[in-house]
């Protein structure tokens, strides 16, 4: 029963892992539920749930667990139980039974809690850490078939199902980034400077002045540093992009509560910048500022960041009039735009969000990629392309 | 229930009510030795909580209000070389002694005590984004060296540590991990019924109603930039009794209305609305199901 709450909250999409799982047994060997079903519900919600826009998908889980049990609950016999025979609960498939013998035996179960506490940090492959991956009899999708379950769902599936599933894909960095993820690695994009008032005390210089004033103490100040990344933002918008909205609207959201940047601009434009490039995503005319302008405003120092997929007909790229939208005559082929962006800004690289296996599919994406270094839109990719812009010397 | 149990501990101070889940999640916190981070809307006590905690646990309590420029490291200690410069150069103090400028933050004072501490740490949500990562050890291991001297401070006894969040940004995973979580509702008809008599314990019936079927009325207005909040409302009350009036004053109007209203816009919406002939509800039963059950 104590673990179905564990895989309901897991289906209903609350995040929670060992950790808080081990808090929570550690919470009812303590007797904290006391002998009531409301408290063993508080005790279990501030320890498994983490922010109250899972207490909804809580309740539910909780519900669908306990439904039925009725005032109070003999807690420690149903966890002595649970901890002891398995077996003993109803509605338990026959793949469920077996992963819980093998998870409740002691042997395991104790080394597991070892390893846990030798590790201290996420894992993935390898041979003896829990983690995602790898052969350790220890974590999930491995390939030790004894090993010990770590998260993922075990009943009516087996657990090459649950791999193919890919659950637990959201843990690699490689491929995915929430808005937090995307946020630490933008910190990178930091150049510090010193300019402004002197508020900060500079120690060495303190001294140094104090002992040439053969003692008399001469405080030094200096300004704090400060950020002097200026950063522009080019970003395709609609068609071929429009699959890609979860991590571009995160990349943007990360972008935009980033009050560290000392100037920020972001202009938009459908598969290739043209004469013009659009305010929002709308791409009005009236709020539409000319490419040319644009370049004058902004000085070499300016990091450009383009975000798109770079697929488009190569019409669009190579010819004159290649803009797709009949309204906009524009004679100035796509790729010699991308030519005076290069040659104006010290620094410019390329965030594609199709997966970097497919980008040799496109004609448009080989060409560019010559211009732009062009990295994957996912964390590590991000914190490449902000290495390329703020890294030691000139690209081109 | 059969609360013969020794862990618990907290059971609500006279000057402060809470919840049932509130008292089992700073019981867990307690008896699990582990951070109880609360969050919940401004005003509801969030702070508050931590002073009555230590209260009824009768143990001292080390408060840290963490700004936008707080650094982990000033809740461990700081090394006032300016002080000791000053020293050297006038001849005052022991300046061989490097561990007279070292001062503890709330967080080193909280280890070093040797009674059980309360420690509050005030609005983590305010620092960087990654100021609770850099707290992460000192959190679990209640331990930090002081570099400057090489000496380790232990907590002997772990202090409490109560953490409150505005929600103003995610916090990191590995941070929420380690803590017992709460989350703070706005009370409801009946335990702000309770918490009103708290502070104001006289209080006419009649005038309590009327109070708070105006105060959870300008809640349920969704226009409002801010909604007034349990201290604004505490505040309000103060005001109405002080200037003498009556539930018979405030059954048709909301008088004093910027003790409850603290944004301009809405206190202009509100006065056009009384313009306008609006009415005010008197009743509960004006307001809508979930206050009439």
């Amino acid at each position: 029963m104590f673990l179905d709450l564990f895989y309901e909250l897991r289906d209903e999409g609350v995040p929670v892992g060992l950790q808080e799982w081990m808090m929570f047994v550690e919470g009812l060997g303590k007797g904290l539920h006391g002998s009531s079903l409301n408290r063993f519900y508080n005790l279990a919600r501030s320890t498994l749930v983490k922010s109250e826009t899972y207490f909804d998908q809580f309740d539910r889980a909780f519900l669908k667990v306990f439904e039925g049990v009725e005032g109070s609950l003999d807690i420690e016999a149903e966890l002595e139980d649970w901890l002891n025979d398995p077996k003993a609960f109803e509605g338990l498939t026959d793949e469920q039974r077996a992963t819980w013998e093998r998870l409740a035996s002691d042997e395991l179960l104790q080394k597991f809690l070892e390893t846990l506490a030798e590790q201290d940090e996420r894992h993935d492959g390898g041979g003896k850490w829990v983690g995602t991956g790898g052969h350790s009899p220890f974590g999930h999708s491995g390939e030790h078939p004894t090993g010990i379950r770590v998260g993922g769902r075990s009943r009516n599936r087996s657990a090459m199902k649950v791999a193919e599933e890919r659950r637990f894909k959201d843990y690699r960095t490689d491929e995915t980034l929430d808005v937090r993820q995307t946020r630490v690695a933008l910190r990178r994009l930091r150049q510090l400077t010193r300019t402004g008032t002197a508020t900060e005390l500079d120690l060495d210089e303190t001294i140094d002045e104090t002992c040439r004033q053969a003692g008399e103490i001469e405080l030094v100040f200096r300004p704090e540093k400060k950020n002097d990344v200026r950063l522009l933002l080019l970003m395709d918008v609609g068609g071929t992009m429009d699959p890609f909205y979860g991590p571009v609207s995160n990349l943007l959201t990360a972008l935009h509560a980033e009050r560290g940047l000392r100037d920020f601009q972001a202009w938009y434009f459908h598969n290739c910048p043209y004469e013009q490039l659009g305010k929002d995503a709308r791409l009005l005319r009236r709020d539409a500022i000319p490419t040319g302008d644009l370049l004058r405003k902004l000085n070499a120092n300016w990091k450009v960041l383009f975000v798109g997929d770079a697929a488009m007909h190569p019409a669009e790229l190579l010819e004159p009039f290649g803009n797709v939208d009949p309204r906009r005559m524009a004679e100035t082929r796509g790729i010699d735009w991308l030519h005076k962006i290069d040659d104006h800004f010290n620094r410019v690289v390329w965030l594609n969000p199709e997966l970097p296996a497919l980008w040799d599919e496109y004609e448009t994406v080989k060409i560019i990629r010559k211009i732009f270094p062009m990295f994957h839109l996912s964390t590590d990719g991000i914190e490449e392309a902000v290495k390329a812009l703020i890294g030691g010397k000139t690209l081109h | 229930m059969t609360d013969s149990i020794d862990f618990e501990q907290f059971s609500g101070t006279e000057g402060y009510i809470a919840s049932s889940s509130l008292l089992d999640a700073v019981n867990a916190a307690i008896a699990l030795q582990r951070p109880l981070l609360i969050k919940g809307e401004p005003g509801t006590g969030k702070t508050l909580l931590a002073e009555h905690v230590a209260e009824a646990l009768g143990q001292p309590l080390e408060k840290w209000h963490i700004k936008s420029t707080s650094k982990a490291q000033e809740g461990l200690y700081v090394y006032d070389t300016v002080q000791r410069l000053n020293d050297a150069r006038f001849g005052d103090g022991d300046v061989s002694d490097i561990r007279t400028y070292i001062r503890f933050g709330a967080m080193g004072r909280s280890f070093a005590a040797k009674e059980a501490q309360v420690l509050l740490i005030d609005e983590i949500d305010k620092a960087d984004i990654e100021f609770p990562n850099d707290l992460l050890r000192e959190l679990d291991e209640m331990r930090f060296t002081v570099m400057e001297t090489g000496d380790e401070v232990v907590a002997e006894v772990r202090p409490l540590v109560i953490i409150t969040s505005n929600n103003e940004r995610e916090l990191p995973d590995a941070f929420l991990r380690r803590c017992v979580f709460h989350f703070i509702e706005f009370p409801d008809k009946e335990l702000m019924t309770q918490i009103v008599a708290v502070h104001h314990p006289h209080l006419e019936t009649r005038l309590l109603d009327q109070v708070l079927v105006k105060f959870f009325w300008l809640r349920e207005q969704t226009e409002l930039r801010k909604k007034p909040s349990t201290s604004e409302l505490i505040d309000w009350i103060s005001v109405l009794l002080r200037s003498g009036m009556g539930a018979d004053d405030i059954e048709q109007h909301i008088p004093f209305l910027g003790a409850l209203l603290k944004n301009e816009q809405d206190t202009e919406a509100l006065d056009q609305y009384g313009e306008r002939g609006g009415s005010y509800p008197s009743e509960w039963a004006d307001l809508g199901p979930r206050y009439n059950n």
